[in-house]
């Protein structure tokens, strides 16, 4: 019985089938992205065990898939097993041998990758510094207090999934608990017409929710929009202090406990860095005549208190800035900043991942095993036609 | 004879080649000199040749005006070169709307705009108008109508023909009218005299309006009147965004000082910092500090000597002066040369050297001879067909890599940086690897497959040419030479390797079934045939594949981001992967090897195309309706292909016992 698991995990036949189902998956999955976006069709066939594709039109899903991860765990240990069992080594299956390797490399590195990698948004203007970088999915509903000049300020931050409508929320640094009244994925504010309206009543009681109305949206899936969310909550103390309206649209807030404020805010989720960034320059050029971009440039200064840096760098199209265990990539430049006196933007794109260097030892490996691999067949078949020609 | 015959057959194949390259004279004027003179287009330094070359191809498929579409090419309709119609709409544009060069085809666009139908005694073919038979009215129609369609069906795939014929021809019309302000505005009677007006009038004008602008006294109305006429026209000819005629006074290689002739003419009145401020978009305010220094620069800037030269050569033109167009262009490369451009001229000279050889117009021809001598050597068996086959793909093999070469130089980049050189270098690829197979198994099988892939991908590459130029400017984030030359150039050979291996097999299957030619010795050749450049062919697609991911990795932070072109190109490496496991697990012989193989022509045709026609991802590049229906074409002949590879060899006309076999394949079998 278990002979014959080997036997079928160690077999070239599941290799073959592999190889199809993964043709199938990501064909599907390269489809799929016309219809649910790039982020949500990767989640769906290959960050996944088993995917369904559906197609356009269809309510139901038709053809069952495997997902990614569980293509790529079969091939590891189809590989691996087949190894052990079936496989001798010999010099002349060093090439083949090496291949291995690398594709297990390959797929291992894809996975922690995948479970390690962060990426974040830097955003600035000119002359602003950044000491964190901003998620580009994820918000955080964060209630901030000053804690004096000196110090830093005191943060409670709950994610967005947290936020559910119904659910009550305590934290022991806050006086005050949460109570989620409403909860949006997608929503725009906007201003109540006090006729039109009419028959809305405002967001919320307190703040500027008392003077807006938050509109639900469908959820978006495209790669260059973002959902912005939006919930209303009730905030009890030891007063009764009202309901409040929070999007990633408004300006933060302030409410006032027992003399104390407190700063409320929804916002991007954020990562801090032991160094900070600060905006110089920014260049956006296009070729002569025409809209083509041919260069976007962010001169920075870096600033690192504990190691006493202090120097400037530029980060353009590929060339980024690798610092800290971190990635920084030119990613988006806003094109107005040439009218005078404006400040020029510049997104960075942020990136940590402690397993890049998975792939390119991986590619070395397979390169070279199939270059020997090939060459010693090339060799040998050019060896034994040569006494026929002559 | 029959020795000597391939060597004759090349020779005068050669000869035809060389002719091409010899220079031709001018009879009259000299449009072979106006036509290397230099232009700033598409962000990029050109000849007026190839403006020219390029915007007649946009406009009406072909690279050349034919005045009488309506004749046959035996009553000799009267054609012209792209220079002489570029120089004729920029500088008499009456004479000009007059040709008939706008190409519509679709028949309800024709009916919309109440197109005349054929009719050779009036000269109608159908197919070819004049921008007079639009009419105001249709002008208007077409400009309506692209828009509706541009706001309304964002996504370009909602688009149908009708749809996307009227995008065509409005984008034609856009063309038109900005080369027809190119040199001076539309309504020019003599330019040289308007100039000379205008220059007399620029320094009492800029003087009142200085005054005016900074309020010290009264100004002379009149003076400010007459510059501000001239300036007006002027603007109107930057607001359709022409070519950029004019080179910096301070020479160099760089392309970003260049100016248009409108930016040139007004300088002089306005000042630098101040015309920079006007033409701005979108529209800034301007600080009190600026506007004051911006005023005070008013007037201080002198006409560039390249506009009299562009004036004079226009007026003699315009008035039919040979002799004075003739001194007029001398006298225009005279002062370029004094410039010092870098290589800007000899660049120049080159593109349209480069233009008028049209090297892979050439190899196109070559391939389809090669061809004919390659199945020649199948059905007589004579070795002379097969070598005259040889030697023609050998001399096209070259023709092809100079033209490579020359495309190389000119951009300074790799050899593949759009889907047009990405046809031209699969092809290349395609017929190298041909002629490798060949130099081992002399039986006219790797040329048949090199001839048929080479044709075949300058016809996808001659398509992908209509849409424009075919060397313009990369994105800032494809701006690597490092990247293009490594990560570019291997997955396109991976491509070419995957197509030569399903065409192979495509050989193998219709000379199988429809042929006696195959035995098993054939068979079996085509079968290590095939093995041998899957192998190459996995190697390739593979390291080319995760090159790109370090690329990605280097430029954005992402190994991987399952974009669509990624992915094409990871299913190549996974399909030929399958094809070799299935092989060494005897899961598959040769007959399905064949058809996997087969198969593989529709996984790289995907890949190289079909991503780019989802819309989605950084490599696409908007839907294009006609590849599309290319692709499925293509999908469709590949699927009956392989319906005849399933049917048992038994029923084949090759291998079956009746089939004998008394086939010769080349000198070494194997």
């Amino acid at each position: 019985m278990i002979s014959k698991l080997f036997q079928f995990l160690s077999s070239l036949r599941l290799t073959v089938v592999l190889l199809g189902l993964g043709v199938v998956v990501v064909f599907f999955g390269t489809l799929g992205q016309t219809s649910d976006g790039l982020y949500v069709a990767q989640e769906q066939y290959f960050r996944s065990w088993f995917a369904y594709w559906t197609p356009h039109g269809s309510t139901f899903p038709v053809v069952p898939l495997p997902g990614g991860y569980l293509l790529g765990t079969m091939l590891v240990i189809n590989l691996i097993v087949a190894h052990f069992t079936r496989f001798k080594w010999t010099w002349s299956k060093s090439g083949i041998f090496l291949t291995h390797i690398g594709i297990i490399l390959l797929l291992l590195g894809q996975l922690a990758t995948d479970m390690l990698a962060r990426e974040s948004i830097m955003s600035f203007r000119e002359g602003d510094t950044r000491n964190y970088s901003e998620s580009s999915m994820d918000f955080e509903l964060a209630f901030l207090r000053s804690a004096g000049s000196n110090t830093l300020d005191q943060v409670v931050a709950i994610p967005a999934v947290r936020l559910k409508p119904g659910d009550e929320l305590h934290h022991e640094l806050l006086p005050f608990g949460i109570r989620v009244k409403d909860a949006y994925e997608n929503a725009r504010i906007r201003l109540r017409a006090p006729v039109m309206d009419s028959n809305r009543p405002p967001a919320a009681t307190q703040g500027v929710g008392a003077r807006i109305v938050i509109d639900a949206q469908p959820p978006t899936r495209t790669m260059d929009a973002r959902n912005v969310p939006a919930a209303v909550i009730e905030l009890s103390g030891p007063s009764n202090l009202g309901t409040w309206a929070v999007s990633g649209e408004l300006k933060p807030q302030t409410v006032t406990v027992e003399g104390t404020e407190w700063r409320l805010e929804y916002r991007s989720v954020r990562d801090y860095k032991p160094f900070a960034l600060t905006l110089l320059k920014t260049t956006h050029e296009t070729y002569p005549g025409t809209d083509i971009p041919k260069n976007f440039q962010s001169r920075v200064r870096l600033r690192n208190t504990e190691s006493h840096e202090d120097r400037e760098v530029d980060i353009y199209m590929n060339s980024p800035l690798r610092y800290g265990g971190y990635t920084f990539f030119q990613y988006q430049m806003g094109k107005e900043q040439l009218a005078d006196g404006g400040r020029g933007t510049s997104a960075l794109q942020v990136v940590r991942n402690p397993s890049w260097i998975t792939p390119y030892l991986g590619c070395i490996l397979v390169g070279v095993g199939l270059l020997v691999q090939f060459l010693m067949h090339l060799t040998k078949f050019i060896a034994r036609r040569k006494p026929r020609a002559a | 004879m029959k020795q000597r015959l391939p060597l004759i057959i090349t020779a005068l194949f050669a000869l035809w080649i060389l002719g091409a390259l010899m220079p031709r004279r001018d009879p009259e004027y000299a449009f072979g000199a106006f036509g290397r003179l230099p232009v700033v287009f598409n962000g990029r330094l050109q000849p007026v040749d190839s403006l020219a070359r390029n915007s007649l191809t946009r406009i009406r498929e072909k690279d050349t005006a034919n005045l009488e579409p309506a004749k046959a090419w035996y009553e000799r309709p009267k054609i012209l070169s792209a220079t002489e119609w570029l120089l004729t709409l920029m500088t008499r544009p009456e004479v000009a709307d007059g040709w008939k060069v706008f190409r519509v085809d679709h028949p309800e666009l024709k009916a919309m705009l109440k197109l005349p139908e054929p009719n050779p005694a009036a000269g109608e073919d159908g197919k070819h108008y004049s921008w007079n038979q639009f009419g105001e009215t249709g002008l208007k129609q077409i400009e309506e109508s692209a828009r509706n369609i541009q706001e309304n069906k964002k996504d370009s795939s909602l688009r149908n023909a009708f749809d996307n014929a009227t995008l065509g021809l409005y984008e034609a019309m856009t063309l038109y009218l900005r080369l027809k302000n190119t040199v001076h505005p539309q309504d020019t009677v003599r330019f040289a005299s308007e100039i000379a007006d205008y220059q007399k009038a620029i320094p009492a004008g800029v003087r009142a309006f200085q005054q005016r602008m900074t309020g010290s006294g009264t100004f002379d109305t009149n003076a400010l009147t007459e510059v501000f006429g001239h300036a007006e026209r002027y603007f109107v000819t930057l607001r359709g965004e022409p070519p950029l005629l004019i080179p910096p006074a301070s020479g160099g290689d760089a392309t970003f000082a260049w100016q248009r002739i409108g930016e040139a003419l007004l300088e002089p009145s306005f000042g630098a910092p101040l015309l920079k401020h006007l033409m701005r978009v979108p529209k800034a305010e301007l600080s009190p500090e600026a506007a004051a220094e911006g005023i005070r620069l008013a007037g201080t800037r002198p006409l560039s000597p390249a506009v009299g030269h562009w004036a004079a050569m226009a007026d003699a033109f315009r008035e039919s002066q040979v002799a004075g167009f003739n001194t007029a262009v001398a006298g225009y490369q005279t002062y370029l040369e004094s410039l010092r451009l870098g290589k800007g001229l000899t660049k120049t000279a080159r593109e349209q050297l480069y233009n008028s050889f049209a090297p892979f117009s050439k190899t196109a021809a070559l391939y389809i001879v090669a061809f004919l001598f390659s199945c020649g050597f199948w059905f007589n068996f004579a070795e002379w067909s097969r070598k005259t086959s040889l030697h023609l793909v050998q001399l096209a093999f070259v023709v092809h890599t100079l033209g490579l070469i020359a495309r190389m130089w000119l951009e300074g980049r790799p050899p593949v940086t759009n889907l047009y050189s990405s046809a031209i270098f699969i092809g290349w690829g395609a017929v190298g690897l041909g002629l490798i197979l060949e130099s081992f198994w002399k039986n006219a099988i790797g040329l048949a497959v090199a001839t048929v892939i080479g044709f075949s991908t300058q016809i996808v590459a001659h398509n992908l040419a209509l849409g424009g130029d075919t060397m313009v400017m990369l994105q800032a984030v494809l701006d690597t030479n490092f990247w293009l030359a490594t990560h570019v150039v291997i997955v396109t050979l991976g491509y070419a390797a995957t197509y030569v291996a399903g065409f192979l097999a495509i050989l193998y299957v219709l000379l199988g079934f429809f042929t006696k030619v195959m035995n098993a010795d054939m068979g079996k050749s085509l079968s290590r045939m095939v093995y041998g450049i899957l192998c190459f062919a996995t190697l390739f697609s593979f390291v080319g594949t995760v090159l790109g991911g370090i690329w990605a990795d280097q430029s954005w932070g992402r190994f991987w981001g399952w974009d669509p072109k990624e992915n094409g190109a990871l299913i190549i490496v996974l399909w030929n992967a399958l094809i070799l496991h299935a092989r060494w697990g005897g899961m598959v012989r040769e007959r399905g090897i064949m058809n996997l193989a087969i198969f593989g022509n529709i996984v790289t045709s995907w890949s190289w195309f079909g991503t780019n026609l989802l819309g989605v991802g950084l490599h696409s590049y908007g839907f294009m309706s006609g590849a599309f229906t290319a692709l499925m074409v293509f999908v469709g002949s590949q699927c009956v292909l392989i319906a005849l590879g399933l049917i048992p060899q038994a029923k084949w006309r090759s291998f079956s016992a009746a089939a004998g076999g008394t086939v010769r394949t080349g000198s070494a079998t194997v």
